[in-house]
């Protein structure tokens, strides 16, 4: 694209319009600067998806999801591996979804504007952005140690609890932040007390907001591995949990808290570590599985989002 | 505590014709004692001192920021809200002061309605929009009565035949004129003493503005209605008294036709007659 793809007119030209060719000039270089900032990441992406997809595809079967790891790469699958990136989410989620909230809640609508509020505010966005190897360490000292709670899936969920947090928190408020003052007005004027109005009236307006924040902060824990190394999970392992239910009373067991585990990327961690290429396959394999449950939340996110949004207006 | 309209009626009616002077008769619903409010260092309101008798429509106006809404939100508290208002002096409502600690805001709120000056309604149903009062004070005990308080303060509203085929639709994809009589509906249901309201018509085209107006004044055999209004027509279409604000001050306040034709004070004068504001 060169300069005379805008045309200057013709005749005495204004002051202010002299250097228009060289403003033009500058406006097309930086539409190419844009576009290539955006294709590197695109671009990277997408290589790494195939990439991940020539490796990773034809290993995919119903056998690799429902085998056990195994010293033969082509016998091994990654069954123990989902189970428990899949009952590691749901403590983590279970913890960090209500506390998230509830803290998130508790800074915008009760707690006054003051310099302890302030402290807590910095560091909760702080905290956003610690290290996830920090959390591991804490939990390692904190719950393996101090309060004896095991290598265990329980221990798991809650360090990953604790990771996010801070996603969680921080998305909440935001989405609390954006609901209109008015609304919260209309209720409050109708004799509401500040509970109805944050149950009633904030949260569901805030709703969309809250929940893209818990899918990002899950995906987010999804794909963690050093803190659950840190606090001894195990790369191989060849059985499952204790189910939760049973056939005896009381029919309901929460035995599998206890249990050791293992998740999906230190299972792809395990095998690229291994020599050989087949294990390598496996790794590219799981690593593809991995992806498409994080982009598959994301998309779940975006839609879930979507079709709240389009229920509220105001 | 809900004080039902048959206790009203119980009371000596009170009804004021436009333009004509409250008699001495009058019961005063609400009374204000040297009203001051600060924002953080700045004074909003100064020694507002005014007395608003019972069933009838009182107008506040005067130029912007003269305090007026400030003042209509310490009827009901809502000044709570923000947490730099600092409200000092005496507001009475029936004799009982409104800011003794003793009082309970939420109960205060289901007797002092208010609307606002943008209409907001919940991004709800039509029906949630004016069942949600009625139903945080348990007012009803049945769905069958909780849709009679819902249809009967359409019906005053004067929004019911306009929307009775779709009360489960979204009360936001209402016109803004039927917002805002739905607003008023959503007030009314909670069975209020007093109506404020603040600029109602502010973001209202002409016809709806009418609607609203004439609405107000039915309302009035019923309700105090105190109206904050920058529209000076309308403050003497639609009210008894007027009450004049300026800088924060209450400058003067007497019946309406007296502030339009024959104002006491030179700077009533001024501003009715557009001289500034």
């Amino acid at each position: 694209m060169t300069a005379t793809d805008f045309e200057a007119p013709r005749g005495p030209r204004p002051r202010a319009a002299r250097r228009t060719g060289a403003r033009y000039r500058r406006e097309a270089l930086f539409k190419v600067v844009g576009l290539l900032a955006t294709l590197v990441g695109l671009v990277a992406l997408a290589a790494l998806l195939f990439d991940l997809a020539v490796h990773g595809l034809p290993r995919l079967s119903w056998d690799f999801f429902f085998n056990f790891p195994s010293r033969f790469a082509a016998r091994a699958g990654i069954l123990s591996a989902w189970v428990g990136s899949l009952l590691v989410i749901l403590v983590t989620a279970t913890v960090a979804v209500p506390l998230g909230v509830a803290a998130a809640i508790y800074l915008e609508e009760y707690a006054r504007r003051n310099f302890f509020t302030n402290i807590i505010e910095i560091n909760v966005s702080n905290l956003a952005g610690v290290p996830s190897i920090i959390y591991g360490l804490l939990a390692l000292g904190l719950f393996v140690y101090t309060f004896g709670t095991g290598r265990s899936i329980f221990t798991a969920g809650l360090t990953l609890a604790l990771l996010i947090l801070p996603i969680v928190i921080v998305a909440t408020r935001e989405a609390i932040r954006a609901v209109p003052q008015a609304l919260r007005e209309g209720a409050l004027a109708l004799g509401a007390t500040k509970w109805q109005v944050t149950r009633d009236h904030v949260l569901p307006a805030a709703l969309p907001g809250v929940l893209t924040g818990v899918i990002i902060g899950v995906s987010r824990a999804l794909g963690e591995t050093a803190p659950l190394i840190t606090i001894g999970a195990l790369t191989f392992i060849a059985f499952l949990p204790t189910p939760p239910i049973s056939t005896e009373p009381p029919f309901i067991s929460f035995q599998w808290l206890w249990d050791s585990f293992t998740v999906l990327p230190i299972q792809a961690f395990n095998w690229v570590s291994r020599p050989g290429v087949d294990f390598h396959a496996n790794a590219a394999a799981a690593g593809l599985v991995l992806l498409v449950l994080t982009l598959g939340l994301n998309a779940g996110a975006i839609y879930l989002r979507y079709r709240l949004r389009k229920k509220l207006q105001w | 505590m809900q004080l039902s309209k048959r206790e009203f009626s119980m009371n000596a009616p009170v009804t004021l014709a436009r333009g004509e002077a409250p008699t001495t008769a009058a019961t005063i619903k609400v009374r204000a004692e040297k009203v001051n409010v600060h924002y953080g260092d700045k004074q909003a309101l100064q020694d507002v001192s005014v007395a608003i008798p019972e069933r009838g429509v009182m107008a506040f106006i005067g130029p912007s920021g003269c305090g007026k809404t400030t003042f209509l939100r310490c009827i009901n508290r809502m000044n709570d809200v923000i947490p730099i208002a600092k409200v000092t002096g005496r507001i009475l409502i029936d004799g009982q002061d409104i800011y003794d600690r003793k009082l309970d805001v939420v109960e205060l709120r289901a007797r002092v309605g208010m609307v606002f000056q943008k209409p907001n309604p919940f991004p709800k149903s039509i029906f949630e929009n004016v069942a949600y009062g009625p139903r945080i004070h348990g007012l009803a005990k049945s769905k069958t009565e909780l849709e009679g308080i819902v249809a009967s303060s359409l019906r005053r509203a004067g929004l019911f035949e306009e929307v009775k085929d779709r009360l489960h639709d979204p009360g936001t994809g209402l016109s803004g004129g039927q917002q805002q009589r739905l607003c008023i509906a959503r007030a009314i249901a909670v069975e209020p003493e007093i109506i404020l309201m603040d600029e109602p018509c502010s973001a209202l085209d002409p016809i709806a503005t009418a609607r609203i107006e004439e609405l107000i004044d039915e309302l009035k055999a019923d309700y105090t209605i105190v109206i904050v209004t920058h529209n000076m027509q309308q403050a003497a279409r639609v009210s008894q008294r007027t009450a004049f604000f300026h800088l924060g001050s209450l400058v003067e306040e007497a019946p309406t036709e007296v502030i339009f034709n024959n104002p006491k004070d030179q700077r009533t004068q001024d501003y009715i007659t557009g001289r500034f504001g």
